[in-house]
């Protein structure tokens, strides 16, 4: 009668796997060093108060009947040489709440000015006709509107600067910045690339050089296998995302105002459906190649469509309720519920039910299409 | 139990077994039985279903049709008892990359609850010594091979299968596991399945060969039997200063059976205590005035036995 638990094996199995993880400099970088890294380059981006510059094209100015914009850039404006030779008008307009925003009108040729909006250095041209102003944008791009209406407040000598009467009063207390929504999605969606690639690619792997054949061929338990690789994972999750923690506590000042008890069940929730769909994933490919797309087909529409970014309300309305069911969903927002609105068991006991069940739903139907060799 | 019976000498029988993958019928009804401290050798070219009854045995097919008895037991049933009494060798695994040779060996003892010891003992044994703290991603391909047959030993199985151990490796690594495995003939009772389709490896190693091809065995028994070399029997190979076009006809008359390859010229005769017989077999020939170009006699290999029994080269 052999022991359902064999510590030996099992201790070895743990050992090997934590040895074969640490001692590859790729994991460390792309599980540590990649997630921090991003939520530095990002929290910087849009944490930070920046002035604003925007390039404005000028056309249709050689018509000596058409000097009007030309003439209140001359007056309002300071004139600096541009690129192409021509007279460049910088316009400043002084914000000290929100930052500056620095206009920068330059002539230029219709074609030119096609070719600089096509490359993305310009958001809009603008043409004079018969004393009239004519605004040429892309009316879905948010930040060519908001230029419009900037320049258009410019040439119609309404605002130079912030209205007087109006407060602006930037968000910086924490829990409502765009780096307190950052991290939790980077926590995410790190749990989720950690066992899908980790786990499935890595069970494929061994699947592909016939390691896992050789040892199922010795008196080792299969279920050891399985438990080994998960509970190497889990805890190369749990350092992975300490860590990230660590820094955005450091560097941004980012804290968990919820729970710590609720975080760690709605964490471990989200690792047992990703062990599962990874287990699954992984359960009979034995080709590498066929093993990254699927893993690439699985991560790419969640990385996509679960808010770890920025929010999916932007999507159409009739796909958030099937959004918000995705497991990435489910743990993005578990996180993000207890670290930014301060959140506690009541708020993810159900999306980490449905976690804990999709993970096993997987993980039991994978174990039972298993190719062992 | 009616799984279980008693045979003392006998340490597996295969009994009529059957394989067939989707269009492909991989064993063709075989029969096998290999005795304790045997070493015996499956011999074929790829695709003569060698692999696949090593795979039957080993646990990881199941035969379509038939039975095998491995010391007394069916994998159904006794799966755990059965790996911990075989050792095997793929033809290629790759180990765990950033492991190191000991740890690999430590990990494999796990699973045998096997002390440290013993990987110690295995690391003498296959020569890894200097080694033993080397990642198996940075050994060659022979010691990666000597790695694999130290884990095959580490239970110091009663049976040890091998799958084309020496495949892709340079003569002076396979002369390297030919002598572990010689050394383990002499000092153990275990039991040898090897796959191979080098004759040599065969003949170095194996007292018992079995010519595969096409899922059957095409001859099976101790080597000197197959090779007849007990009746001195000796090949002669020889060409002509004429060219052949009919053979049938001109050596109908022949003392001895000529096979005769129209299209190298070359003409082949199995002739016992050959000192003795060339003479007549020289005559033979000036009466038919045909003159020798050039002539030589070798002991028969198994890459003859088998072109004599297919038509074609082992390594075809």
């Amino acid at each position: 009668m052999s022991r359902p638990i064999k510590f030996e094996q099992l201790g070895q199995l743990i050992i090997a796997y934590s040895k074969e993880l640490i001692r590859e400099p790729g994991v460390l970088f792309w599980g540590i060093v990649f997630p921090i890294l991003m939520s530095l380059g990002l929290g910087i981006a849009f944490t930070k108060k920046q002035d604003i510059e925007r390039h404005v094209a000028i056309v249709n100015t050689s018509d000596s009947e058409n000097k009007k914009i030309l003439n209140f850039l001359s007056n309002n404006g300071e004139i600096i040489s541009g690129d192409n030779g021509e007279d460049t008008y910088k316009i400043i307009l002084q914000d000290e709440n929100m930052g500056n925003t620095t206009l920068y009108f330059e002539p230029m040729s219709w074609e030119n000015a096609m070719a600089q909006l096509k490359k993305g250095t310009l958001g809009i041209i603008v043409e004079e006709k018969e004393g009239y102003k004519i605004y040429h944008f892309d009316p879905s791009n948010t930040d060519a509107q908001l230029t419009y209406m900037k320049i258009s407040a410019v040439f119609n000598s309404r605002v130079l600067q912030s209205a007087r009467n109006d407060v602006v009063k930037p968000l910086t207390l924490r829990g409502t910045r765009y780096i307190d929504f950052l991290i939790p999605g980077l926590i995410a969606m790190n749990v989720m690339t950690s066992c899908l690639w980790g786990l499935g690619y890595g069970v494929i792997d061994k699947r592909s050089k016939k390691l896992m054949r050789r040892m199922v061929a010795t008196p080792m338990k299969k279920s050891h296998f399985l438990f080994s690789l998960i509970t190497v994972r889990f805890t190369m999750n749990l350092l992975e995302s300490g860590l990230l923690f660590l820094f955005a506590w450091l560097v941004f000042g980012v804290i968990i105002q919820g729970s710590i008890f609720a975080l760690i069940i709605v964490f471990l929730a989200g690792n047992l459906a990703f062990s599962g769909l990874a287990v699954f994933i992984a359960s009979r490919t034995a080709n590498t190649e066929i093993g990254n797309g699927l893993i690439n087909a699985i991560v790419i529409p969640m990385m996509v469509l679960s808010g770890i970014f920025f929010s999916y309300y932007n999507f159409p309305e009739w796909s958030i309720p099937y959004i918000q069911k995705l497991p990435l969903t489910l743990l993005t927002d578990g996180i993000r519920g207890i670290f930014i609105e301060g959140g506690g068991m009541s708020a993810i006991l159900i999306p980490s039910i449905l976690m804990v069940t999709f993970g096993t739903i997987f993980f039991l139907f994978g174990l039972r299409i298993f190719k062992w060799y | 139990m009616n799984s279980e019976k008693e045979n003392i000498s006998t340490i597996i029988e295969v009994k009529g077994v059957h394989k067939s993958f989707k269009q492909v019928h991989a064993v063709q009804g075989i029969d096998l039985k290999i005795r304790e401290g045997e070493f015996v050798a499956l011999l074929g070219p790829n695709g003569a279903g060698k692999t696949t009854l090593v795979e039957m045995i080993e646990g990881i097919q199941q035969p379509d049709k038939g039975e095998i008895w491995i010391l007394g037991r069916q994998w159904d049933g006794h799966a755990d008892e059965l790996h911990r009494l075989i050792g095997l060798s793929l033809q290629e695994t790759r180990f765990i990359d950033k492991l190191r040779v000991w740890e690999t060996l430590r990990l494999f003892s796990s699973f045998y609850s096997l002390d440290q010891h013993r990987s110690n003992q295995i690391i003498e044994m296959i020569g890894l010594q200097d080694k033993k703290k080397a990642y198996v991603v940075n050994l060659s391909g022979g010691q990666r091979q000597r790695l694999a047959l130290g884990i095959a030993l580490l239970n110091q199985p009663k049976i040890l299968l091998l799958d084309e151990p020496t495949t892709g490796l340079d003569p002076n690594a396979r002369r390297d596991i030919w002598s572990i495995l010689l050394k383990l003939k002499e000092q153990s009772h275990t039991s040898l399945i090897l796959t191979t389709h080098y004759m040599e490896e065969a003949e170095q190693l194996c007292d018992y060969i079995v010519i595969m091809d096409h899922g059957k065995i095409l001859r099976e028994g101790p080597k000197h039997s197959l090779l007849n070399d007990q009746d001195n029997e000796k090949l002669v190979e020889f060409s002509l200063e004429e060219t052949i076009t009919q053979p049938n006809k001109i050596f109908d008359d022949a003392p001895f059976a000529i096979d005769w390859d129209e299209k190298q010229q070359l003409g082949k005769a199995k002739i016992s205590m050959v000192e003795k017989s060339l003479p007549s077999f020289l005559n033979y020939l000036s009466t038919k005035n045909l003159i020798v170009k050039n002539m030589e006699w070798r002991r028969q290999t198994l890459d003859d036995l088998f072109t004599a029994l297919t038509g074609r080269h082992l390594d075809e």
